[in-house]
């Protein structure tokens, strides 16, 4: 049925494929962390366990047992307990369970570090930042990377022997380390930019003008240093793919035949894009890797940051909670950018058809 | 032989040459004259450089240059191992998914396509902290070298797939070769080429992961690394205080090894692919 519908195919093949790459990712992300981790309810015992006396602490600790959903409970929502009085410890099978139908409610649990505060609130809190920080920034540098990259391989000349050694000596270089670079001359050497935070310390968030030009004047530093080193990125690649589609027949029977520059540029641009969206696609997972380390440097308060402390105070539930999050937004963004290669490019389509 | 020649010729092979000997004189020869020592405080802390301490000291006290040195030691170290690992696993994975096709093909794909997807820091920040106690150099090796193979299975599988149908292939399994001798002796020796191009890059990449993990807070506990510095720095405020010779000689040097094989792949690159010869 579905023969004659080679674009419905085609989404939903995809869509069923990145169903299973979600189902494999929730599943390393349960049972990860728990591999080598000790009972997270001992690391939090030892932050409050201090100055209970036993028979107190005991009881907390099944409360906390039971928060955590490590041991079984009965219907009533009681602790069952083995001969000895002890808790039964839940096997792993159903923890995994409880913990998927909690993400699914958006319940990521409770933050170790910031008891007895939601993971999802602290993620929710987060999130605009990352998004607005990572989202112009990475899009901004594709864009400008593959005009220039197309740039380099057709002018050659400057672009080629200046800027394309310069792009690869920004791709040699992680982002953090350029952040650090960028910080170090241009808050502290120099006193342009603020060197850390979203905004001013001393402004609460809100619509206010003072407040969005703080954010506004935070945002650039961290900006430049994701967004040079992206564009930077996507030009090297753009720049082979160009010099291979000018090799290619059709365009050397373009000049043959006397066409315009700009179109034949044009023709050359726009077979060399489609490639360079794949590679969108799949280096965004490493291109917002690197940014939430970005965050770190500028203490953004973005996801980044959250992780970070997170992973200072192994805070379990947190780290689990941003790493889900952002596996979740990188494959949503690799879903949308193969469905427009489905929409932008037929032969897609046909050799999904054709199978 | 000609290869070489033509790589020779190429004025940016002969740079990134020279760069990469430098950094690795820097962490090899330079020892034999400096008196490396990781453990001793031999001043205050953020010492700014001077004779006896050419780079000054980090905010233990302890010699900085020595740091340097033994922490490149350690990001080459993770590099290489983690680039092995992964050239391997994705070469050999690569080939044998691309040679025998069918299931074994679909399978292997499956993995990789899942596997390419899922960002590879999350992975490293999942199996990292999970590893809480003795997490060595070389483990960060291993899990970076397990974490980044996806990428040579799928380019090595395209290739492998591509030699498959040409006659010598068909040749050798007329003559009655086992799938390892074709695998290795008419498939891999035509693209060795190539791997040692992934090679290369996957040596770079595993440097700048295990400095992206070591900077989270997520490195070796038992050695220096260059990533490990910059998270001291970060951590203790080196930015702040202006002390530049607390990280900027690490970031440097990161820029400098991982510029290095950058500019031999792509010279190499240019060399082995007429097409992107002017």
């Amino acid at each position: 049925m579905l023969k004659r519908y080679p674009t419905l195919r085609y989404i939903l093949s995809k869509a069923g494929w990145y169903f299973l790459t979600f189902i494999a990712a929730v599943i390393i992300n349960f049972f990860l962390p728990r591999m080598g981790a000790s009972n997270p309810v001992d690391i939090i015992m030892a932050k409050v366990g201090a100055g209970l006396d036993t028979q107190a602490a005991i009881e907390k600790e099944e409360s906390y047992l039971k928060e955590f959903g490590l041991v079984e409970v009965d219907k009533d929502g009681n602790i069952i307990r083995d001969e000895s009085g002890k808790p039964v410890q839940a096997s792993s099978f159903k923890q995994f369970i409880r913990y998927v139908t909690m993400s699914l409610q958006g319940d990521f649990g409770t933050s170790f570090l910031n008891y007895p505060k939601k993971v999802s609130e602290i993620i929710l809190g987060a999130i605009p930042w990352t998004i607005a920080l990572q989202l112009p920034t990475i899009v901004l540098g594709w864009i400008i990377g593959n005009v220039l990259g197309a740039l380099a391989a057709y002018r050659r000349g400057i672009f080629d022997k200046f800027f394309f050694p310069l792009a690869l000596l920004g791709n040699a270089m992680p982002f953090f380390a350029f952040g650090m670079l960028l910080v170090w001359l241009f808050a502290i050497q120099m006193h342009l930019f603020p060197a850390i935070g979203g905004y001013a310390g001393d402004l609460i968030p809100s619509f206010s003008w003072t407040f969005i030009s703080s954010a506004i004047y935070h945002f650039i530093l961290p900006f430049l240093s994701i967004f040079l080193l992206s564009a930077g990125g996507q030009a090297i690649g753009m720049r082979s793919m160009c010099i291979y589609e000018l090799g290619t027949d059709y365009i050397k029977y373009a000049k043959w035949l006397g066409v315009k520059e700009h179109k034949i540029i044009f023709y050359m641009f726009r077979n060399a894009m489609l490639p360079q969206l794949t590679g969108l696609a799949l280096s965004l997972g490493g291109m917002v890797g690197g940014a939430l380390i970005t965050e770190m440097i500028f203490s953004y308060p973005g996801l980044g940051m959250s992780v970070l402390t997170a992973i200072q105070g192994n805070d379990y539930p947190l780290i689990q909670g941003c790493t889900l999050l952002v596996t979740i937004c990188v494959l949503i963004a690799n879903f949308s950018v193969d469905i427009a290669i489905g929409f932008l490019d037929p032969r897609v389509r046909a050799g999904q058809g054709a199978k | 032989m000609k290869i070489l020649k033509n790589l020779l010729k190429t004025p940016f092979f002969i740079f990134g040459v020279v760069l990469l000997v430098g950094t690795l004189s820097f962490a090899y020869i330079l020892p034999l004259f400096y008196h490396v020592d990781i453990k001793t405080c031999v001043g205050a802390p953020y010492m700014p450089p001077s004779a006896e301490h050419w780079l000054g000291t980090d905010h233990m006290g302890v010699d900085m240059l020595s740091l340097l040195i033994s922490g490149l030691q350690s990001s080459l170290y993770v590099g290489l191992l983690a680039g092995i690992i992964a050239t391997i696993t994705g070469t050999f994975l690569g080939l044998y998914a691309g040679f025998r096709g069918g299931w074994q093909d679909n399978t292997i794909n499956m993995v990789t396509n899942l596997f390419i997807v899922i960002p590879q820091l999350v992975l490293l920040i999942l199996i990292s902290s999970s590893m809480k106690e003795g997490r060595s150099l070389t483990l960060i090796a291993v899990i970076i070298g397990l974490t980044t193979w996806t990428w040579t299975t799928r380019a090595v599988r395209a290739q492998a797939a591509s030699i498959k149908s040409r006659d010598h292939i068909s040749l050798a399994k007329v003559n009655g070769a086992s799938t390892i001798t074709i695998l290795f002796k008419h498939i891999l020796m035509y693209l060795m080429s190539y791997v040692f191009m992934v090679f290369i890059m996957q040596t770079a990449s595993g440097i700048l992961s295990e400095s992206a993990i070591s900077m989270i807070g997520l490195g070796p506990f038992d050695t220096v690394s260059l990533g490990t510095i910059l998270n001291q720095a970060q951590r203790n405020e080196a930015l702040t205080d202006g002390a530049w010779w607390a990280f900027l000689p690490a970031v440097v040097l990161i820029a400098a090894i991982a510029f290095a094989l950058y500019v031999i792949n792509q010279s190499m690159e240019g060399v082995f692919n007429p097409r992107l010869r002017k």
